[in-house]
């Protein structure tokens, strides 16, 4: 069970490298975007997954209570969230303003229209 | 050692650079822009002869600009050669911006100021080459002195300018990044010091195969010195304006290089090094061919300007031929060779461009009978001539005693062989022109306008390069003084 | 009494006050006074970094920590020497560039953007002040985020639709650089439990063996490296530089890679420590080469551009080649010649993208052949253009040869004579692409049907030709830069526990 011990970074790989590959392997720019999401995704999901204490609780003074998870990766990974949303709606209105410029999302189209000049 | 003379040391680079600012202030006004060129030569040419005396009573002014790499400063010290390169480029320019006016008002040309203001900056450039205290001073100032001479290069703008400027830049810049440069650096480390001392910096630093290598990296990355094969550049220099050929391309700037060459041998190598290990023995040989193919190929140059560019050539590979002989007294023809070929060829370059400015003539088998027309001109032509020849009574003559008295001292057959053969080369390209200009007849279809003389400032600027080739055959009192303070430092 | 106090605030004050300024300035809608308003903040926080320069020289690095929260466990903000250095140089070029900035932006943006405009610059400024001056890993990656972002929505201006997809490119490429150094910064707090810099740098003294630490050193140095540009992530730098508005150009040319370079340095010898870095990670067979192969593929292609913001942008990747084959050489000289080039190259790529702006400015293009003949009728311009790209050869009274000559002076030490070639071979490729533009705008003539194009307004040629003195100034008067450069590598490599 040693495979599968640390099953949480198991799926933080695979979600890292499934949106790799979707960054790199997609010519439609929205897909990219949405590859870099899951591509982000997991790292947020590393750093949550890093705080989690076994058995303990939310760190909420209480009585009681003297196992906490560690709160810093949340606050830490609120602020990437924020990055990540910022990221992704300044990507989203790049590719609207492509879309308006050369007519087609696809990467491949527009080279061809930026090499035909 | 008088804050006096560190005082006139920085006023004389400065000097030109005041100059070039009011020339560039008075640019509409052809007549106070010209006169602000005289007075300005006037003044380097005082400021630079004052510190003569000094020199020759044993006086080594010095003076620390800015420390620009720590513990290397920029910084200059008047030492016998240096104090005999600057005499001569001082001398040179008054003379020549006389010539100048009367060639660049005689032809037209456009965009004059620049053309004073750029003349004034490698001046500037040149003095600070000949004060250099130690390697970096001398290496800033050298790359001053190319760039500020390509704009004269290519004064013209048109095609061939260009393709003219793009060698001249592209040989310069590239032998003096790519080999002077790293050799300055290795200089450093291996020495911890770049400061020109009598005697060398090098021995117990370097020895063997390395220091034949450092040698190499010197000899070559000093290009100005056109050594073959990275001589091309002055050929290709020549599309430039005859005053620039004349005062750059035969004084400062080569004269800047075979300059260069002599203070490495004697400041930073130092003679008795170099004779001691045979590593450094080449440079003789690839002196020697110089001389002989370029004499050679300029025997093929029916273009005037181009015949003199390869004479120059050769002509430079004299000094370096007499350093390379490593006796004392061939070092001193060296040393006085750079004043003898300066008077000389200043006089030769001046004739050509009279000759272009009065009769629009460019190709030496144009110029039968040319005497006849010109007779100032070719008189003062010959003088220069029988100098490049090195025939009494002109001072070409001295120079090339001297280094031939060395190469017998010290047996080096191959040099003596050299220089015979040279000057009769030498007497093969100048001889038959000057025969010609003044023994045969005119071509009929070229009598053309029917000209005389070139304008009154060409002719007074000739007959005063050939008047001095002559004086110095007859009184080389201060060049010799100079040249053995240089010797008595050396050792 | 106030005085005191507000000295004691200038670290946080010099990221607070251009964040501050940015919403601001998207609100003011006259768009001069937006203008105003960024100019004026980029030269209070000159004034602030001239201050941290002066306060670091006299009394050593200073620690501010935010809201009391003591060191490891707040974030603190920590200017060292080096870092002072960086924060003057990136404030400097803001100082320079937005009074540049109002002429040339009226000619290339549409009025309605103007205020985000300089929204965005005034955010990338801070971003990247933030990076320098942060003593804390993960916010650093919030600076670096900030700067990203606001630099996308910069490059996103420039007139050209290219620019939208340089833009594009640069965002995805940007965003898994920062997510990658995210990662890393992530392992390391998996393994110290700690995100300060300097704690960490502690810490991480006994785990050397540690696979994890191997693990988040790789995955920092390739998320820098993709916001560095270094061979062979630098695919998105030609088109973000050659599409961008002038202004955005000279602005992240002259800044934002340098930051990055500061970045590896500060992670590579402060951080993991260089002999970590260098003997345990071998870093210097990684970084040398690509640095080499930088270098010279960047130059070559350079010499066939015909646009020329895009072959000053490969220069600029060969500029970065040279400051990490200084860093991988592992040796003070070595490192005193990368930090003199970080400040040097910002001078000169200033100058050189300041002046192409301005012929921009002039006649819509920076194409080579549309500059022929420019030489005679925009002569302070082009000048600015010679000058400063005598300085990117390297020749001598100008930054670049300062530069080049400790380069070659490091190289040497060790042995290297074939890489001393290989630097000086390069710098002759320099040559060779700057004097074709030379040659075009002096020798040719004016295409036919081209404007007459006069002189750039005062506004451009004035920073412009400021930059130009400076890479004089510098050049010749050394003392100052190589004090800093020096006495900064010296700690860097000497202040090893």
């Amino acid at each position: 069970m040693e495979f599968l011990g640390h099953y949480n970074y198991w799926i933080v790989i695979f979600l890292m490298m499934t949106g790799f590959y979707v960054v790199i392997s997609h010519s439609n720019l929205v897909r990219k975007i949405i590859g870099l999401n899951i591509f982000q995704t997991s790292v947020f999901i590393l750093y949550i997954s890093m705080g989690k204490m076994p058995g303990g609780t939310a760190p909420i003074v209480a009585e009681g209570v003297t196992l906490y998870s560690n709160p810093l990766p949340h606050v830490l990974i609120l602020t990437a969230i924020v990055v990540g949303v910022a990221t992704t709606a300044l990507g989203l209105a790049l590719v609207v303003r492509i879309k308006e410029a050369y007519g087609t999302v696809e990467e491949d189209e527009i080279h061809a229209q930026d090499e035909s000049l | 050692m008088t804050p006096d003379s560190q005082e006139t040391i920085l006023l004389a680079l400065l000097v030109p650079l005041v100059g070039a600012c009011g020339m560039a202030l008075a640019w509409k006004r052809a007549n106070l822009r010209e006169t602000v060129t005289l007075f300005t030569s006037g003044l380097l040419l005082l400021l630079v002869w004052s510190l003569v005396p000094g020199v020759l009573a044993g006086d080594r002014p010095e003076l620390r600009l800015i420390e620009m790499l720590p513990g290397l400063a920029i910084s200059f010290k008047v030492e016998p050669l240096g104090m005999l390169f600057a005499c001569v480029a001082s001398l040179l320019w008054p003379i020549n911006s006389i010539y100048s006016i009367g060639y660049m008002r005689g032809n037209r040309e456009s965009r004059q100021t620049l053309f004073y203001i750029c003349f004034a900056i490698a001046l500037s450039a040149a003095i600070g080459v000949a004060f250099a205290g130690n390697l970096l001073t001398l290496f800033v100032f050298y790359e001053v002195l190319t760039l500020s001479t390509y704009p004269l290069v290519t004064h013209k703008g048109n095609d061939s300018a260009r393709q003219g400027g793009r060698v001249y830049l592209g040989i310069l810049i590239s032998t003096s990044i790519l080999l002077l440069l790293p050799a300055i650096v290795w200089t450093l480390v291996a020495a911890g010091t770049l400061d020109f001392t009598p005697g060398g910096v090098l021995r117990g630093h370097l020895e063997g195969p390395l220091l034949g290598l450092l040698l190499f990296l010197f000899m070559f990355g000093i290009g100005k010195a056109a050594l073959m094969p990275v001589h091309r550049w002055l050929p290709a220099a020549m599309v430039a304006p005859t005053p620039v050929s004349a005062l750059l391309h035969a004084v400062a700037v080569v004269k800047a290089g075979v300059f260069s060459i002599v203070k490495v041998i004697v400041y930073i190598f130092g003679i008795d090094l170099l004779q001691e290990v045979s590593s450094g023995d080449w440079l003789l040989y690839v002196a020697g061919f110089t001389i002989i193919v370029a004499s050679v190929i300029a025997l093929r140059q029916d273009n005037l300007k181009r015949r003199l560019a390869y004479s120059t050539v050769s002509q430079l590979s004299y000094v370096i031929l007499g350093a390379a002989i490593l006796a004392p007294i061939s070092v001193l023809g060296a040393a006085i060779h750079i004043a003898a070929h300066a008077f000389g060829k200043i006089t030769l370059f001046f004739a050509a461009g009279a000759i272009y400015t009065a009769a629009h003539k460019t190709e030496i088998s144009q110029l039968r009978g040319i005497g006849r027309r010109m007779p100032w001109t070719m008189l003062a032509f010959s003088i220069g001539a029988l100098s490049m020849i090195g025939v009494p009574p002109a001072a070409g003559f001295i120079s090339k005693w001297y280094i031939l008295s060395g190469a017998l001292q010290t047996e080096q057959l191959l040099a003596v062989l050299v220089i015979i053969a040279s000057t009769l080369l030498n007497a093969a390209y100048f001889v038959p022109i000057i025969y010609s200009a003044f023994f045969l007849r005119e071509d009929v279809g070229l009598t053309g306008d029917g000209h005389g003389e070139a304008p009154l400032p060409i002719v007074i600027a000739l007959t005063m390069t050939a008047g001095l080739t002559i004086l110095m055959f007859f009184m080389p009192e201060l060049p010799l003084a100079l040249a053995q303070q240089l010797i008595l430092t050396a050792k | 009494m106030t005085l005191n106090m507000l000295l004691s605030h200038l670290p946080a004050l010099q990221v607070v006050v251009p964040l501050l300024a940015a919403p601001l300035c998207a609100l003011l809608r006259p768009r001069h006074l937006a203008w105003a308003v960024a100019t004026l903040t980029s030269w209070v926080c000159l004034l602030i970094s001239l201050t941290l320069v002066a306060q670091v020289q006299a009394g050593g690095t200073l620690r501010y920590t935010f809201g009391g929260w003591p060191s490891p466990w707040g974030i603190e903000y920590v200017v060292d020497l080096l870092g002072a250095y960086v924060l003057l140089i990136v404030s400097l070029i803001a100082a320079l560039v937005l009074p540049y900035a109002r002429r040339s932006v009226e000619r290339e943006i549409d009025p309605e953007h103007h205020s985000l405009f300089y929204t965005a610059l005034l955010l990338c400024l801070c971003g990247l002040l933030g990076i320098v001056i942060t003593g804390d890993a993960f916010n650093l990656f919030v600076f670096l985020e900030i700067s990203s972002l606001s630099t996308y929505t910069l490059i996103s201006f420039g007139r050209d639709r290219r620019a939208l997809t340089a833009s594009y490119q640069y965002l995805i490429m940007g965003t898994i650089g920062a997510t990658f150094f995210l990662i890393g910064v992530g392992l390391l707090y998996v393994l110290t439990g700690t995100l300060n810099m300097a704690d960490l740098a502690e810490r991480i003294v006994p785990l050397a063996e540690s696979r994890t630490l191997h693990t988040a050193f790789a995955f920092i140095l390739v998320g820098v490296s993709l916001k560095l540009a270094l061979f062979p992530l630098h695919l998105w730098l030609p088109n973000a530089y050659a599409h961008a508005p002038s202004v955005v150009s000279a602005f992240i040319a002259s800044t934002a890679t340098k930051v990055a370079v500061y970045v590896v340095v500060r992670f590579i010898f402060s951080l993991f420590g260089y002999r970590f870095a260098f003997d345990q990670m071998q870093l210097d067979w990684v970084l040398l080469p690509l640095a080499i192969i930088g270098i010279f593929t960047a130059s070559v292609v350079a010499v066939f551009q015909e646009n020329v913001k895009r072959m000053l942008a490969y220069s600029s990747l060969a500029q970065i080649g040279y400051m990490m084959l200084g860093i991988s050489l592992d040796s003070v000289t070595g490192l005193t010649a990368s930090l003199l080039h970080l400040f040097n190259h910002a001078l000169m790529k200033g100058a050189l993208f300041m002046a192409l702006g301005a012929v921009f400015y002039r006649i819509g293009s920076v194409q080579l052949g549309q500059m022929a003949g420019l030489g005679r009728q925009m002569p302070w311009t082009l000048g600015a253009v010679v000058a400063g790209g005598l300085s990117l050869i390297g020749v001598p009274l100008t930054v670049g040869f300062i530069s080049k000559w400790y380069l070659i002076l490091a190289v040497i030490e060790q042995g290297w004579w074939i890489l001393a070639a290989l630097v000086l071979v390069t710098s002759l490729i320099a040559l060779v692409y700057m004097w074709r533009v030379v040659e075009t705008s002096y020798f040719q003539p004016r295409p036919a049907g081209a404007v007459i194009a006069g002189e750039a307004p005062l506004s451009l040629i004035a920073p412009t030709w400021l930059l130009v003195l400076a890479n004089l100034y510098f050049g010749i008067d050394t003392g100052f830069t190589i004090d800093l450069a020096g006495s900064a590598a010296a700690a860097l490599i000497g202040g090893e526990p």
